[in-house]
């Protein structure tokens, strides 16, 4: 029993840090109807820019400067490319996202180098033991997991906070909600965009340090992205604590799939269990578990 | 000047139905296939065979295939590539356990066991529209990629899957020219048979679809199983393309061919090219495949020397900046490039 909450535990816990790149997706898509393809060399350009930085700067510089990059980079990608796509077919914007992506990969590893760097988080390798008085001997937890769980919950709260209470936030909805309508009562869209992809750049950032410092920073970590695919349309595009949830829900199932399902069929199957299992939800809830449905009229 | 339909009168209900009704148009299919079967086999080499006439073809019959699908039929899928290793194991093992199979024969069985898996992913297209449809089609990919991988039985318990020695009608295809010629023919039939299709009552249905489905719905269109045509046609498509690639271009070859990153290939040259047209499936596939090429091309040739890491990323860079200027300049493609080129002709010399 007690394996079976740990592996339980472990799932959820690699489930959250698939929550933290499907955020980036669902931000994007919620204020601007783009699917962004893109948000997983996000992920790989920004871990890059950090732990380049930090063998120069104390990590806080690093990570200040990092967020800098991010917006930087945000401005650029609403300047040179969205500004020049907008009113397009949603295809043409997630194919120029996909070009986004190309570049981004090449770009990130033409100037910050291609191999494989260390982000050490100060936090310790060790895993340490939970719940020692209820189960034999406890459960084997990752700090770092933990640590990614505190981040993502943080993480969560306040954008939560920015879009209920902030005259930003308010904006994005309204963006969210309608584009002609938010533009035509005075929204500057261009300006909404930016502050989307800012942030989006910056949880991009976050899942970026915390990937890196599991995985150690190198280019498997932009294929984070089709990872966070199934948590995203279980928990559907627009909803942001369907990102969370889908996230945990994937890493729970994927986890226990592997643990004991696996060995039956061979192995290996964490690659498309999530797909599977999302695809028969789809079937029963074709806009994912929290998603807004979609009305369509003739 | 002389690119016109005026003075060209339609006497028959046959000339008013041609495929290609243009006298201009006619002339230059015929003076293109004319160059591809008898001119290209006189003065082309090996390497242009192997590395690029060959290559090209085949990539520009999987686009054909996702643009029935995509640009007619309006479902966005990201399994081009499954469907192609679908249809390349299918023929690899029909080749192998069935010996003395035609290879025609084995081919189009092949696309047919690509259609059906195609049906079958395309079932949940009935409830799922657009991007979550897209993601879905994902499951296919991991999926058939995974099947290929671990199921040694389709690999016949080796790594890389062969291709036996390849005999057509008794005659050995032993040499590029050869091969080039057969994969020619098949490109050349197939996209007849796909331009065709989408002018009749299937392609309108599909048409229909992708405008609207609730609309097409109500028109009396059934969904189901139009869509599902759609999917099998698409996954038909894909299945020769993929037994081509194979057989004819690559002889030996590993799962990993046919993995995401082809889907997005193949993704590319239909958006490129143009969604919703055969012509563009060409240029598309043409300019996507070309452009790597010659970004390699380029540093050997200025003799500047890069190392491999560097101009891997760097192409990558030049890749996707190209699509994103192409996206923005032309978000249609090659072909309603084509298409403004010929208004432009028509009134040439003297717009009004």
């Amino acid at each position: 029993m007690a394996f079976f909450f740990e592996v339980v535990l472990g799932g959820l816990l690699a489930g959250v840090l698939y929550s933290l790149v499907a955020l980036g997706f669902v931000l994007i898509f919620k204020a601007s109807g783009v699917f962004n393809f893109a948000q997983g060399a996000m992920v790989l350009f920004a871990a890059l820019t950090l732990v380049r930085l930090t063998e120069w700067l104390p990590f806080w510089a690093a990570f200040a400067v990092s967020c800098l990059v991010m917006i930087a980079l945000a401005w650029v990608i609403e300047r040179v490319v969205l500004r020049h796509l907008v009113n397009q077919e949603g295809i043409i914007l997630f194919m120029a996202t996909l070009g986004i992506a190309f570049f981004l990969e090449g770009f990130g590893q033409t100037i910050w180098g291609s191999d494989i760097y260390t982000l050490d988080l100060g936090i310790p390798k060790e895993p340490s033991f939970i719940l020692e008085s209820i189960f034999d001997g406890g459960l084997l937890v990752d700090k770092l997991d933990v640590f990614a769980a505190v981040v993502a919950s943080a993480l969560v709260l306040g954008l939560a906070l920015f879009f209920q209470k902030t005259k930003v936030g308010l904006a994005l909805r309204a963006v969210a909600d309608d584009h002609q309508a938010a533009q035509s009562i005075g929204v500057p869209l261009d300006y909404i965009w930016l502050i989307v992809w800012s942030a989006a750049g910056i949880v991009a950032l976050v899942a970026g340090m915390v990937w890196g410092a599991k995985l150690g920073v190198q280019f498997s970590i932009a294929l984070v992205a089709l990872k966070a695919l199934p948590v995203l349309i279980l928990g559907g595009f627009t909803s942001v604590p369907g990102a969370i949830i889908g996230g945990l829900l994937i890493g729970m199932g994927e986890k226990l799939s592997e643990v004991y399902f696996g060995p039956i069929v061979g192995g290996g199957i964490e690659n498309w269990f999530a797909y599977m299992l999302v695809l028969v939800v789809l079937l029963f809830r074709p806009q994912g578990l929290f998603g807004d449905r979609v009305i369509e009229r003739v | 000047m002389f690119y016109r339909e005026n003075g060209q009168f339609k006497t028959s209900y046959a000339a008013d139905q041609a495929i290609f009704p243009i006298l201009l148009d006619r002339i230059a299919i015929m003076a293109i296939l004319l160059v591809a079967f008898l001119v290209v086999p006189l003065v082309a080499t090996q390497y242009v065979y192997t590395g690029i006439l060959i290559p090209f073809l085949i990539l520009a019959l999987a686009t054909i295939g996702l643009n029935l699908l995509t640009g007619y039929c309006g479902q966005v899928s990201l399994g081009t590539g499954a469907f192609m290793a679908v249809g390349a194991y299918a023929a690899y093992n029909l080749v192998l356990r069935l010996p003395g199979m035609n290879l025609l024969v084995a081919f189009a069985l092949a696309g047919g066991i690509s259609a059906l898996v195609g049906v079958l992913f395309g079932l949940p297209s009935l409830r799922i529209k657009g991007f979550y449809l897209a993601v879905a089609t994902l499951a296919a990919q991991f999926f058939i990629d995974w099947v290929f991988i671990r199921i040694k039985w389709f690999t016949n318990y080796a790594t890389n899957a062969t291709a036996p020695e390849l005999l057509l009608f008794g005659l050995p295809l032993d040499s590029a020219m050869r091969r080039y010629l057969v994969t020619l023919a098949i490109v050349v039939v197939m996209a007849l048979i796909a331009k065709n299709l989408v002018r009749g009552a299937t392609g309108r249905a599909w048409m229909a679809v992708r405008d609207m489905d609730i609309a097409a719905e109500i028109i009396g269109i059934r969904l189901l199983r139009t869509k599902l045509i759609a999917f099998a046609v698409s996954s038909f498509y894909c299945g020769v393309a993929g037994a081509l690639w194979g057989f004819m271009h690559l002889g030996a070859w590993e799962p990993l061919t046919f993995d995401v990153n082809r889907s997005f290939q193949v993704l590319f040259m239909v958006i490129i090219g143009g969604v919703g047209s055969i012509l563009g499936s060409f240029l598309g596939a043409a300019f996507i495949f070309a452009v790597p090429i010659l970004i390699n091309q380029v540093p050997a040739a200025l003799g500047v020397p890069i190392s491999t890491a560097l101009s891997s990323h760097l192409e990558a860079m030049i890749f996707g900046a190209m699509i994103i200027f192409f996206l923005i300049v032309e978000p249609h493609g090659f072909a309603r490039l084509w298409q403004l080129g010929k208004e432009k002709l028509r009134l040439w010399p003297l717009p009004h």
